[in-house]
């Protein structure tokens, strides 16, 4: 009980100030933002930045009331809120109100609430829950296959609500698990696979798989560093490929080229297998498995692209990949964000002196594209100090999480930073142009009570799990 | 203890990496490219569209009939307003000061990004004045626009008229937007995906003072616009002037076909307006004046109007019962003239009377005995009334001719179940609807429909779909010709011959051969009068000519014109003679065409 009474004391201040500083500026920015003259004063109800005031002040009860709960709460209750959770992304399809496309949202009266804001949190402390057991081995494929379930389930129901910027997020899951044991070799392979994506589409299919094979001999080069094996291999791959194409070409079969191309690359595994196979090199075959899967990626992009993205998402990533552009369609927002952000200059334009947020140029400023007011008034002094601010809590919050005493907390804590940091690197990448759009807002900044709250429940959650981190030795 | 503890410096450095990442692209946005800042001085893209200008209309000979002026439209974006002259801007739009504060209230609602059009069509004057004064409204800007320009004040109902789209076409079809153009009746509506073209649009950038900095990515964004395909209509200019000129001051409806193509020569409903009237910023207002006109100008009476045939209908049923075998042409009926039971005639002549004589006469008493036979040919009367229906509606009767005629009536030739309704089943007969037999009653025709139902005569037996269009330029000059369907009527071609003896001899032997006779051409035609309740009777005539390898058919029908003879008869004939011979020279004839010009039959009230 005497630990009770230190609890604000055990609170990491630090961090809460970071939160108060983040949540100040981001009511700032919507003032500028959404500034009106006839509704000048900063507390005018009637304007967002008046509201935004309430949403923060209820922010800050919310966040006392959590540090009150006793954190044994959290542990405990993991599951059943995970469950409840689940019940009501089902629910919400059934019968809840579409909102921009996305049937995501429950509304009562004049309160509207999302579910997907719940379902983070719900999952963060189900997947803290579960690692935390005793049975759980990272290593086992039933832990594996539990952990994928965890995911899976409100994924797929965020999927199903079209809602697919919020089911995206739960990808930064794959971070806390790396922490928690998962296989570098999964990461890596995920980020091989986003960039053979992002290739084939900007690329022909037949240089996206040059420079797959080429990548593939140069790993090969370095498991087994014999310059001549690697000769060989090229030379083999190579006269494998132009005997199939010159016989295409000479016998006038007119067969298409990428199927060409495909049966080389199988032929030359089988060979590569066998080789791999006789002389016992394990990691040959591990190199020649990802390289087949690749390839089979390759020429599944197009399918994956053009039947099971929707318009919109295909628009957007084409947009940001420059392969069209469209810069009063699809673009216009990327367009005018980045015109908004690039005048500020160093210095910017000085607070209220914006013209492109003002004149409402920028679409969505005040929620999903509020990082280009700070750009366009706060200039390049005032974007970096934002992302360092971001960058200094998120290190805090993994020192914080590595201090913890409990896998329950670790987790937690890991999952909160993760969870930050996706919304804040696709958010302000979007703004800049360097992700696609995706309406995510940028955490504590964005105007919004269903999005502050959900931040802030999830920040304090863990902060009033580390306030008594020393009670939790039992977990 | 945690063997993947240090996995929290890739974490740690994988955070980092993503910050820098964005503070070197942010230091290159703010910082290095100066691009942005200049872009965002002449802070505005605005796209401009490019209207396509319509497609051009010609007549079968090559003359232009509908082409297009320029107009200029201005237009506004709300959001880059700021405050200006209202007064000035005002007095040089000849407007009202709150009629502008409307238009800005509006259009900020429409949208704030997007620009609506304050003040359309203004005058090329106001134009020029306005270009000057322009750079004192920041927000403001005008957008050249296309407006139809009719050649000749001639067939404003079959050309129709363009004007703006509303909400639900602008649902229908995403191509449209507020303030688009799109036909709204006649060919401009039936061919409106051929002569509408393809917008373009071109991005300027402008700056805060509303001065035009050239355009956006050099252009690499725009598109041009794509110019209509003309068409070429199968309408005969001359004829059609020339019929306009006979129908002035008249109720009713003139349509001439060419037989054997099916291509309409003339289309005419009385009273008409000037096409000229339906453009421009008059348009509303002229619009309103036209809707309340107590004649109905509006009205396309050619395609929509609800006429009896008459006595023309008579054709029909005696070709029906030559090809059904209830009468030949020898057959003959007895008539007792005015007196005779159920149907008295209107004429004295021979008793008994054979088929020509029959079609001669006009003779009710012939009629009803024929239509009696067909009818009474089967047991039941309605076995033999769905008999007599179908072979009507193989005339192309009782149905819609074309999509191309908005608004077109498919007449009426009722189903046997009406009258099972009416009077009960098996509780008619013959003498029940015995009017059919004189092309009265429930039987109601378009005056397209007659014409199409002569040129079934005139090609003893068929017709072609009647079409106004016949061909499609593109822009490139590739001619696209349409093709239209070939319809066979129930009536074999072999019993044609005596009818249309008969209707020669109506043209020729009878007291219309005063009003319709023309020397040296064979006319074949077919008066009918129809009762009216509320007026003077109606008049109908239908005709072809020559009577072998025909040139063309006309119905006309002309609404109080008394009888056949007197008012429909002349004018068809004088068409006839004027398509066929190019020119009216016999002094009879001069003077019966000075006589149809100078008539006036618009008084509702004028009697017998």
């Amino acid at each position: 009980m005497a630990s009770r009474n230190n609890i604000w004391a055990n609170l990491d201040w630090l961090t809460i100030g970071l939160y108060v500083l983040l949540v100040f500026l981001g009511w700032i920015n919507i003032y500028a933002a959404v500034f009106n003259e006839e509704h000048s004063s900063i507390l005018d109800m009637s304007q967002r930045y008046g509201k935004q005031l309430i949403w923060i002040i209820a922010a800050f009860a919310l966040a006392g009331v959590l540090i009150l709960i006793d954190s044994k709460f959290y542990v405990s209750f993991a599951f059943p809120i995970y469950i409840v959770t689940i019940l009501m992304l089902v629910a919400v399809l059934l019968i809840g109100s579409e909102v921009k496309g996305a049937k995501s949202w429950f509304q009562i009266g004049g309160f509207a609430f999302q579910p997907a804001e719940v379902s983070k949190l719900a999952t963060a402390l189900a997947l803290a829950k579960f690692t935390s057991s005793y049975n759980f081995k990272i290593e086992r494929i039933q832990s594996i296959m539990a952990i994928g379930a965890i995911l899976v389930i409100p994924v797929a129901l965020i999927f199903l609500q079209n809602d697919t910027g919020s089911a995206l997020v739960f990808a930064v899951f794959s971070l806390v698990l790396y922490r928690e044991g998962l296989s570098g070799v999964i990461l890596f392979l995920g980020l091989l696979i986003a960039i053979v994506f992002i290739l084939t589409l900007i690329l022909h299919p037949l240089i996206t798989i040059s420079i797959i094979t080429v990548s593939a001999i140069v790993v090969y080069y370095f498991i087994n560093p014999k310059f001549v094996l690697s000769l060989k291999a090229i030379g083999i791959s190579a006269s494998i490929f132009m005997t199939f194409w010159l016989t295409n070409t000479l016998l006038r079969l007119n067969i298409d080229t990428n199927k060409i191309i495909l049966i080389s690359a199988i032929l030359a595994s089988c060979i590569f297998c066998v080789y791999a196979l006789r002389q016992r090199l394990s990691q040959l075959l591990l190199v020649i498995g990802v390289y087949l899967a690749l390839v089979f990626i390759t020429f599944s992009v197009d399918y994956v692209f053009n039947n099971i993205l929707e318009p919109h998402q295909r628009a957007r990533i084409e947009e940001l990949l420059g392969i069209k552009s469209d810069p009063l369609g699809v673009g216009y927002n990327v367009n005018q964000s980045k015109i908004a952000i690039g005048s500020g200059g160093l210095y910017g334009k000085g607070f209220l002196n914006g013209t492109q947020t003002k004149f409402n140029f920028v679409p969505e400023q005040s929620t999903d594209f509020i990082f280009c007011t700070v750009g366009e008034e706060w200039g390049f002094v005032g974007t970096t100090t934002v992302i360092l601010l971001f960058l200094g809590m998120l290190i805090r919050l993994i020192f914080l999480a590595e201090r913890q005493r409990s896998v329950f907390s670790r987790v937690y804590g890991y999952s909160v930073a993760c969870i930050l940091f996706f919304h804040l690197a696709i958010n302000v990448g979007m703004t800049i142009g360097l992700a696609p759009v995706i309406g995510i807002p940028l955490p504590f900044f964005s105007y919004g009570g269903s999005s502050l709250w959900s931040f802030t429940i999830l920040l304090f959650v863990f902060l009033r799990l580390d306030a008594s981190r020393t009670e939790m030795l039992s977990y | 203890m945690d063997k993947y503890a240090k996995r929290k410096y890739i974490l740690g450095a994988i955070f980092a990496l993503i910050a820098i990442v964005f503070i070197v692209r942010l230091f290159s946005l703010q910082v290095l490219d100066s691009s942005y800042k200049k872009y965002a001085t002449r802070n505005v893209l605005r796209p401009v569209i490019n209207y396509p200008a319509r497609g051009l209309i010609y007549d079968r000979n090559g003359e232009l009939l509908v082409y297009n002026k320029a107009a200029y439209d201005l237009l506004v974006t709300p959001r880059e307003v700021s405050p200006f002259d209202t007064t000035q801007l005002c007095s040089i739009l000849k407007i009202e000061k709150e009629e502008l504060v409307k238009e800005l209230k509006k259009a900020r609602k429409y949208s704030r990004y997007k620009p609506s059009v304050i003040v359309k069509q203004l005058s090329p004057e106001m134009y020029a004045m306005l270009q000057e004064k322009l750079y004192k409204y920041p927000g403001f800007f005008v957008q050249t626009r296309t407006l139809r320009e009719y050649a000749h004040p001639i067939a404003a109902h079959m050309l129709g008229y363009v004007g703006e789209v509303n909400q639900s076409q602008i649902d229908k079809d995403s191509y449209y937007s507020q303030g688009d153009y799109i036909g709204i009746t006649g060919i401009e509506r039936a061919y409106e995906k051929e002569l509408r073209g393809h917008k373009g649009v071109s991005y300027f950038l402008v700056d805060v003072h509303n001065r035009l900095k050239g355009a956006y990515n050099e252009g690499k964004n725009d598109s041009a616009a794509v110019l209509g395909n003309n068409l070429t209509t199968t309408i005969d200019a001359k004829l059609q002037a020339y019929c306009e000129l006979l129908m002035q001051n008249k109720r009713g409806a003139v349509v001439a076909i060419e037989p054997t193509t099916g291509e309409i020569l003339c289309y005419y409903s009385g009273p008409d307006y000037d096409a000229n009237l339906l453009v421009g910023r008059e348009r509303s207002k002229n619009y309103q004046i036209l809707l309340n006109d107590t004649l109905k100008p509006l009205t396309n009476r050619a395609i929509s109007a609800a006429y009896s045939p008459g006595s023309t209908f008579k054709t029909i049923n005696a070709l029906i019962a030559l090809e059904e075998e209830t009468i030949s042409p020898q057959t003959t009926f007895v008539c007792h003239g005015p007196g005779t039971k159920p149907i008295s005639c209107t004429h004295h002549h021979e008793s008994p009377i054979s088929l020509i004589g029959g079609i001669r006469e006009s003779c009710n008493p012939y009629f009803w005995n024929t239509f009696r036979s067909i009818i009474g040919k089967y047991p039941k009367a309605e076995d033999g009334y769905n008999k007599w229906r179908e072979y009507v509606m193989s005339f192309g009767l009782g149905q819609k001719l074309g999509t191309e005629f908005y608004g077109e009536s498919s007449g009426n030739i009722p189903q046997s179940a009406y009258y099972d309704r009416f009077y009960g089943a098996h509780h008619w007969n013959a003498l029940t609807v015995r009017s059919l037999a004189i092309g009265q009653g429930e039987v109601i025709v378009t005056p397209l429909q007659m014409a199409n139902m002569v040129s079934v005569i005139a090609n003893r037996g068929y017709y072609i779909d009647p079409h106004i269009v016949r061909s499609v330029t593109d822009p490139d000059n590739n001619v696209h010709k349409l093709e239209f369907d070939r319809k066979d009527c129930l009536v074999h071609a072999d019993k044609f011959e005596k009818v249309i003896e008969g209707m020669q001899a109506v043209v020729d032997q009878t007291n219309t051969r005063y009003t319709a006779h023309v020397e040296g051409i064979e006319i074949c035609g077919k008066t009918g009068t129809i009762q009216n309740s509320h007026g003077a009777d109606h008049s109908a005539f239908i005709a072809f000519a020559p009577k072998d390898n025909p040139k063309i058919a006309i119905a006309a029908y002309v609404e109080n014109g008394v009888w056949g003879a007197r008012y429909a008869a002349p004018i068809a004939s004088l068409m006839i003679e004027k398509y066929l011979t190019d020119t009216i020279t016999a002094p009879n004839r001069k003077a019966k065409e000075k006589e149809m010009i100078e008539a006036n039959l618009l008084n509702p009230n004028q009697k017998k």
